[in-house]
């Protein structure tokens, strides 16, 4: 499993809330280091792949375990 | 990269129909849009101090039921209320984000939110009823900033 610097569980959440708490948490991080997100909204998959293409921030992981779904965004 | 704009109508001020304008605005402020929302008609109640919202399945066949119901029982006093928490009971266990939090959070994101002088007029609301850090303005302060967006939206 990767590093990272932050930790957001956005679990139990739904659109757009992973979204936004994930924006509020890259706000106060520095550039380059990484959130690892975990959600459970199955619309967060394809979310974080839009946000990261529109943000400049950069999705290094998504994947799905035990219907929990994992992200690495790396703050751009 | 330059920052694009959102300029959104929003019409409506039931509790279903308000939250397609709040979503809408904190998730583009969460892409870097710069966002304004212009309330007219009923859709002053997004800006209401208390918002306390209601939804109704009345001239909306198209609501899911929990079970079929004929129109008339719809139309009995008490539904309404009743359908306004069922609903919200549902978005709470759903994990939605309440009408409350989500303006908070547009506010936050400096969400631009213009009320439409002419309908405040005319329901006679007053600058008390709203909240605050609002602006107010007809149609010619809309294309302002309508006329420069990049996504504009009649809700």
């Amino acid at each position: 499993m990767a590093d990272f610097d932050q930790e957001l569980d956005a679990s139990g959440l739904n659109c757009p809330l992973p979204i936004l708490r994930a924006k509020k948490t890259l706000n106060g991080m520095s550039s380059g280091e990484v959130l690892h997100i975990i959600a459970t909204d199955p619309g967060a998959v394809k979310d974080f792949e839009a946000f990261a293409k529109q943000t400049g921030n950069e999705l290094q992981e998504s994947r799905e375990e035990g219907g929990k779904f994992y992200f690495l965004m790396k703050k751009g | 990269m330059a920052e694009k704009k959102l300029a959104l109508i929003a019409t409506k001020g039931s509790l279903d129909w308000a939250y397609p304008p709040f979503i809408l605005s904190s998730t583009a402020a969460a892409l870097g849009y710069e966002v304004q929302i212009f309330c007219t008609f009923y859709g002053l109640a997004l800006l209401r101090k208390k918002m306390d919202l209601k939804v109704t399945s009345l001239g909306n066949p198209g609501m899911p039921m929990p079970m079929p119901m004929p129109v008339l029982l719809q139309a009995l006093p008490g539904m309404q209320s009743m359908m306004t928490v069922m609903m919200k009971q549902k978005m709470k266990s759903k994990g939605v984000a309440s009408l409350e939090e989500l303006r908070e959070l547009c506010l936050e994101a400096d969400v631009k939110m213009i009320a439409c002088q002419m309908t405040v007029d005319l329901f006679e609301f007053s600058p008390s009823d709203f909240i605050d850090g609002i602006e107010y303005g007809g149609a010619a302060t809309f294309f302002e900033f309508a006329g420069d967006s990049d996504v504009c939206l009649f809700v």
